[in-house]
């Protein structure tokens, strides 16, 4: 495995509460890792299993849900 | 600010100089003067602090802000710090040397410890940066040219400020070289003729002719300086001419006025100085001669002063430095006679004096002493006892008048005299004064001079401005922190020169010495954040508006301060232990946007804390070190709260004791949160602590204290947080006196039991801790309460200033390829400065189905949405994407935009590149670039899928149904019916009045029976009020807006619609088996006693016992009212019979609020308390005709037996909610069975069900005054809904395709909002039906369908695979 070996990661946050935490993570500046690709969703229960699999089909080495 | 252009970027505060304690941080951290209150702030936009003009810059005659210039060169700033000098003073490096410094005098600093060495860090600021280099604005030329006579200080500023202004002036100088007094009165030592002739020249590059020698007198007068066309002529000819002294002797060799010795020096570099030489004066001009004689090799130097040092004008560093350099003073003598020998002076004869009474100036006047002369022996004389000026080159101008001091007389405002065009300042005018002076002069002779061209009115609006009572950043937390003196060139160094002796401060030196500056007016004024604001939203120049609305009603919330411990501070070391700290502070550690980023930390070591003491009560139900007796009522729930969290951000474990009198968790669910953390090993001190003292070198706290079994303990904490309490704030106080409203014996607003937001005022209304102590859920619910009384006085008016917007019609773009236009918002520089913005827009041109590009410096700015609107139409777009911030705060502000160019809303799609790119991936430029174009992408394919969507709207019907006829139903359905909505009350019994007909009268002595007729009585007479009694619901279908409830009445049943519900069913208190209850006549429940009262009316004792069948398996909560219910009966038993024994036996005493009073009274009245755990409950047994109560004492350490003749029980209150209200209406209830709100503390009474709403006990036990407060808001919140016409439906919803459906029921199963339900269809069986009235839009039902008939509306499927594909290019 390379040595700056970033994973790419697929996140779906919950509209109310973890991509709200995202934007503040940036009002405060918080750094993280270039790499993740968020999508925003109205519920983290609307994340159907067949959207993590088309996500590591994809190529994206992990998939992300909070809410 | 303008709120409208802020974007909260921050580049602002980053730029500010003035650091300050965070009011929100609670001073545990720093902000700047330009700041955003918290982080999650809204609205999010930034502020500035300001207050009145700080005392250094009024103190300055010319005005300069010296906080900005001080700020600008703590940060090292000096080309900034030179352009706020020279707005006001063209002169930075003389000032910086040769000021008298008022400014100093008047620091605030002054108080703490030195002054700020303002004028040294001036001249910092010019030996750093060449003043030379500063731009200096000038106005256009005008024609007018201005003869000044004299290029000293006043003329120079007079030029300087006539040059900007765009006046051409010439300044006519007598002597050979400009510089007037700065040259020949000021010697080299302190001012480099380099400095002078460089920051001359700051005035001669503006355009300023000097002609030199050219003296006015008969070769050139006023009236000639008129003919040759200056309009007009400023005076500033200084005060050159030395005063004599007086005495015999004085014209012989050797005698010498000191000005001319200066004068001579400075022109020639050389003068006659004699080898004892003596000087008469006192003042810098004495000192100057005397420095200057000693340098040029006298060998003997003294100075002859009639008055002490203390009068001595000279400036005290002066004076020093002369001592320094060996020069004697001789204090308390005055030149009687000059001795003369050959016609030379031989000697100097003197007579000692002595001080006498003040004089006009205010300084002890010198008289001599009789028989005290004394002669020295001397061979040069140099008098410097002032200077006056020398008028005759102006004995020819008609119509100047002098004074008899020798000077010009002015306007004091516009220095005009009353010779036409002609103005005078400076010495000339003042007589000798400072350079200061004379500079700020100038400043008002050209603004006079440009009036005067301009034919204005040279006084008005230029009245110097006073202020009373100015309000100043405090400094009583301020450390001692001493001025950095200023290094000095070596007394031996300074023989024979006339090297500068003062070096000026290194720049590290001044950094340090600018950190010193207070920061009177918080901010600086120093505008780098105008400057830094790309959007320009900062506007120093904005004042504050004074509007006048009309209202119909008005609202106080203004709440409470917390109390400060600073009062007790040799109890608590709260000032001097940094390890003892407020509870608000400790949210503050605990909290992860706060200063430690919730790291649990102490701050004195930032070592992690093992052992915590919460101390409770402090400035609460205390009477003896505070005036609050009253409780606070929140404290014991946040402490606990505090001790559980910080438990959780502990790392290697936490010993947390709350030392406490009571522990009062009396609110909804708090009981149960308290013992809970007592499983989780929070230890409960049952004690008060005596002393606190500090543990040497550790600063560990050791707390003292008497257990509950009388031991004396000493325990070390890491930390002790004092668990404050609340107190009326100081402005709120004014405020209720300003509108005249009533407050009660602690400053709280007062209010009656039965109108518990109703001031003493009509139409004034009160809600949360302004009106006393209280937590959240209680405030709002209060809130919500005066918005339903204000709404009940202004009901009339509803609706009747609403404006409504139109939109153009929409544009169908079904059927249509999609269009996509993306907009990149640089974001200023937040977005633009990290990411390459241009090659964002360039990657979107090359995605697909994008036909329209383009980059925004603001996208969100009034100009670009306007711009937008009209390329959506121009460019045909059917999709827009906009690359900016979140769409949480920016996507309702595009979604308009969107309908103004006739698009759907729901085609707008925000791809977030600024909070979630640049923000956090700052150092990484490259990478968030290419994160910005695949967020771009993501956005674009899923733009292609999106649909427009439509807002459902239902139609409301208004009348509403209140179900339960106790006190909190009434209330509801009255206020209802008094604003105009049809209401339908339900009670299942056969009389209104629910429990409260079993109350006498309130805590507070309210008559409940009497109000509780009336209230009955309005009620049943009111014609919008349906009253239907022996009614139960049975059922009840529909939505907000629109249900359908079935009401049986005996055999009948009637189906009511409705549009909204409320629930309030109140509850009752529970039976127990408990302590012969059931099996003795003399042990009663409640409000029962007071029938047995009767029936024993010479009962000797009576026994209380609280907590029956409460706060223990059967009921795990605390009833709330029962304490305060009892200790009123109590003390009802004592006003009737003071010899009465009453004992009240309880678990902790839980009168919250002001109804810490009652507790307070009944001990007085002789109440006894006795508490008791519940490993030992009290015993009771039957003995003879009377009771006997077994209870163990543990104060005393003692079981003890109280014979008594009654027995009152107080049992729980329990929820009288039945099933079949709560299915109907789909209501969740807790474990306790009370009905849950849908949010504990933000939505206190809504009901998880949109249109339902509870209040009452039916949501817990509470008084009367906490029911009826509940039920106004329920009505408050119900009209939102019933107020309307119709309510819109998000259109974000699921929608079932019931040709794909095989009723298999999950997504019934999965909704938790009811919004699907299952429908028979004609020849398909069952199917499921959405309900799109509920639907939150969560979309857990298209997950659970193992059909795919589910479609979530704006998330399908297409859409969201569409981004996780487009997603896919990372690196």
């Amino acid at each position: 495995m390379a040595e700056n070996y970033e994973p790419k990661i697929l996140a779906f946050l919950c509209n109310w509460c973890a991509y709200a935490g995202a934007d503040l993570a940036g009002v405060s500046r918080f750094q993280y890792p270039p790499t993740l690709r968020v999508i925003r969703t109205m519920c983290s229960g609307r994340v159907d299993p067949l959207y993590i699999a088309e996500g590591l089909v994809n190529g994206y080495d992990g998939v992300f849900v909070s809410g | 600010m303008d709120l409208s252009k802020c974007t909260s970027c921050g580049d602002c505060e980053a730029v500010c100089p003035v650091e300050l304690e965070s009011g929100y941080e609670e001073g545990l951290a720093t902000r700047k003067a330009i700041y955003k209150k918290y982080t999650q702030a809204i609205p999010g936009t930034y502020c500035i602090e300001k207050t009145d003009t700080a005392p250094c810059k009024l103190a300055c005659p010319a005005g300069i802000n010296v906080q900005g210039y001080v700020q600008m060169v703590k940060v090292g700033n000096y080309k900034r710090a030179l352009e706020i000098i020279m707005e006001d003073l063209p002169l930075p490096g003389i000032l910086g040397r040769v000021c008298p410094h008022g400014c100093e005098d008047a620091c605030r600093r002054c108080s703490v410890d030195d002054p700020l060495a303002i004028r040294d860090l001036k001249r910092l600021a010019a030996d750093r940066f060449d003043p030379r280099e500063i731009e200096i604005q000038c106005d256009p030329e005008r024609d007018e040219k201005v003869a000044i006579i004299g290029s000293g200080p006043a003329g120079l500023s007079t030029a300087y400020f006539l040059a900007r202004r765009g006046i051409k002036s010439t300044i006519f100088e007598s002597l050979p070289e400009p510089g007037g007094m700065l040259r020949v009165g000021i010697p080299e030592h302190r001012l480099p003729r380099e400095i002078l002739n460089k920051e001359i020249e700051i005035i001669t590059n503006l355009g300023v002719e000097i002609k030199t020698n050219s003296p006015l007198g008969p070769d050139l007068s006023i009236d000639d300086l008129k003919n040759q066309g200056y309009k007009a002529v400023y005076l500033a000819i200084g005060a050159h001419k030395g005063i004599e002294l007086g005495v015999p002797g004085e014209n012989v060799n050797g005698v010498r006025q000191g000005v001319d010795f200066l004068r001579e020096l400075s022109l020639t570099g050389k003068t006659e100085v004699g080898k004892k030489v003596v000087i008469i004066g006192g003042g810098n001009v004495a000192i100057d001669v005397a420095r200057s004689a000693i340098r040029m090799g006298a060998e003997e130097v003294t100075i002859v002063y009639r008055r002490t040092r203390t009068e001595m004008p000279a400036f005290d560093e002066e004076i020093e430095a002369s001592l320094d350099e060996g020069i004697r003073i001789n204090y308390l003598a005055a030149p009687q006679e000059i001795v003369v020998e050959d016609g030379r002076v031989a000697g100097l004869r003197c007579i000692k004096m002595e001080l006498g009474d003040a004089d006009s100036s205010g300084r002890r006047s010198p008289i001599p002493v009789p028989g005290s002369e004394f002669e020295l022996d001397v061979d040069q004389i140099i008098p410097a006892i002032g200077q006056k000026p020398d008028l005759s080159c102006l004995e020819e101008a008609a119509g100047l008048e002098f004074s008899r001091w020798g000077t010009i007389e002015v306007n004091s405002i516009s220095y005009a005299t009353d010779y036409e065009g002609v103005f005078a300042g400076g010495d000339v005018q003042t007589g000798p004064w400072t350079v200061i002076g004379a500079v700020a002069s100038g400043k008002e002779a050209a603004e006079s001079i440009q009036r005067y061209f301009d034919g204005v009115d040279m006084v008005e609006g230029r009245e110097p401005v006073t202020l009373d009572d100015p309000v100043y950043r405090p400094y009583d937390k301020e450390p001692v922190k001493h001025r950095l003196q200023m290094p000095e060139l070596a007394v031996e160094k300074r023989a024979g020169n006339f090297d500068q002796v003062e070096l000026g401060y290194t720049e590290e030196q001044g950094q340090e010495e600018a950190g010193r500056c207070l920061n009177c007016s918080y901010c600086c004024d120093c505008e780098l954040c105008v400057e830094a604001c790309l959007p320009g939203a900062v506007n120093h120049r904005d004042q504050a508006l004074e509007k006048e609305i009309d209202v119909g009603a008005v609202i106080l919330t203004s709440g409470t301060d917390v109390f400060d411990p600073d009062k007790l501070e040799e109890f608590y070391l709260y000032k001097s232990n940094p390890n003892v700290m407020t509870s608000i502070e400790f949210e503050r550690i605990l909290s992860a946007t706060g200063p430690t980023s919730g790291h649990l930390v102490r701050l004195s070591d930032e070592k992690e804390p093992k052992k915590i003491a919460w101390l409770q009560c402090v400035g609460s139900r205390d009477q003896n070190q505070c005036d609050n007796g009253y409780c606070s009522s929140v404290c014991c729930m946040y402490a606990i709260k505090e001790t559980v969290i910080a438990q959780e951000h502990s790392h290697n474990g936490l010993e947390c004791s709350i030392f406490n009198m009571d522990i009062r968790t009396f609110g909804k669910d708090y009981e149960r949160y308290y013992e809970r953390s007592k499983e989780q090993g929070v230890r409960y001190v049952q004690a008060r602590v005596h002393t606190i003292s500090e543990v040497p070198e550790s600063r560990n706290l050791n707390l003292h204290y008497v257990s509950e079994a009388g031991e004396i303990i000493e325990e070390e904490f890491d930390l002790v947080v004092l668990s404050v309490g609340m107190e009326p704030a100081k402005s709120a106080v004014e405020l209720a006196g300003d509108l005249d409203i009533e407050l009660n014996q602690y400053n709280f607003v007062k209010t009656e039991d039965v109108s518990p937001v109703t001031t003493s005022k009509p139409g004034i209304y009160v809600a949360g801790v302004i009106q006393g102590p209280k937590d959240i859920p209680h405030s709002i619910m209060e809130a919500s309460a005066a918005a339903c009384s204000a709404g009940s006085d202004l009901a009339a008016a509803r609706g009747s200033l609403v404006k409504e917007r139109i939109f153009p019609e929409e544009i169908n773009v079904v059927g249509q390829e999609p269009r996509i236009g993306v907009f990149v918002c640089n974001c200023g520089i937040n977005i633009g400065g990290i990411a390459d913005v241009p090659s964002i827009v360039e990657y979107a041109k090359s995605l697909p189905n994008v036909v329209y590009t383009e980059e925004n410096l603001f996208s969100c700015s009034q100009d670009t949405q306007e711009k937008m609107v009209e390329t959506i139409k121009e460019q045909k777009l059917n999709r827009v994407v906009v690359a900016a911030c979140s769409p949480i705060t920016h996507e309702p502000l595009f979604q308009e935009t969107m309908k103004d160019a006739g698009l759907n809303p729901f085609l707008f799609e925000m791809a977030n590149i600024r909070n979630q790119c640049t923000w956090v991936h700052s150092s990484e430029k490259d990478k968030a670039t290419e994160k910005a174009k695949d967020l771009v992408k993501m956005s674009v394919a899923r733009s292609a899928f999106l649909e427009p969507l439509d807002y459902l709207t239902v139609g409301v019907n208004n009348p509403v149904l209140v179900v339960g006829g106790g006190v909190s139903g009434m209330t509801a359905a009255l206020n209802f019916a008094e604003q105009g909505f049809a209401t339908t009350l339900v009670e299942k019994g056969m009389e209104l009045g629910g429990s409260a007909r079993q109350i006498k009268k309130t805590w507070k002595g309210a008559d409940v029976g009497s109000y509780l007729d009336e209230l009955i009585g309005q009620v049943e007479n009111h014609t919008g009020i349906n009253v239907m009694k022996g009614a139960e619901v049975v059922n009840a279908k529909g939505f907000v807006g629109n249900f359908e409830t079935e009401v049986k009445i005996g055999d009948l049943k009637k189906t009511i619609r409705h549009g909204a519900t409320v629930v309030a069913t109140g509850g009752q208190a529970t039976e127990t088996g408990e302590h012969l209850y059931g099996q003795n006549p003399r042990v009663t429940r409640w409000h029962d006693l007071e029938q047995n009262l009767e029936k024993y009316p010479d009962a000797e004792s009576v026994v209380f016992i609280q907590c029956v069948g409460s706060r223990d398996e059967s009921h795990p909560y605390c009833s709330k009212i029962c304490c305060t219910a009892s200790i009123n009966q109590a003390l009802e038993i004592k006003e009737k019979n003071p010899e009465t024994n009453v004992f009240i036996l309880h678990r902790d005493i839980r009168t919250y609020g002001e109804r810490e009073s009652v507790y307070q009274k009944a001990r007085e009245k002789g109440v006894v308390f006795i508490k008791y755990s519940p490993e030992r409950k009290p015993v009771v047994t039957e003995a003879g005709d009377k009771l006997e109560v077994k209870i163990f004492d543990p104060v005393i350490q003692r079981e003890m037996v109280i014979e008594t003749d009654l027995l009152n029980l107080a049992t729980a209150i329990e929820s009288s909610a039945n099933e079949t209200v709560t299915s109907a209406y789909k209501l969740p209830v807790n474990a306790d069975k009370f009905v849950m709100e849908a949010h504990a503390k933000l939505r206190p009474v809504d009901c998880a069900t949109d249109g339902v709403y509870i209040c009452g006990m039916a949501h817990y036990p509470k008084p009367l005054d906490e029911s009826i407060a509940q039920a106004q808001a329920a009505v408050s919140r119900a009209i939102n809904v019933l107020s309307q016409q119709s309510v819109a439906v998000e259109p974000i919803v699921s929608q079932i395709d019931q040709e794909l459906c095989i009723g298999c029921g999950l997504c019934v199963e999965s909704c938790s909002f009811s919004a699907i339900e299952p429908e028979k269809v004609e020849g398909k069986g069952i199917r499921a039906k959405n309900i799109s009235a509920l639907c939150k839009g969560c979309g857990v039902c298209a997950v659970a369908c193992p059909q795919q008939a589910i479609t979530m509306k704006h998330f399908n499927n297409d859409q969201i695979i569409a981004s996780i594909r487009a997603g896919k290019s990372v690196a």
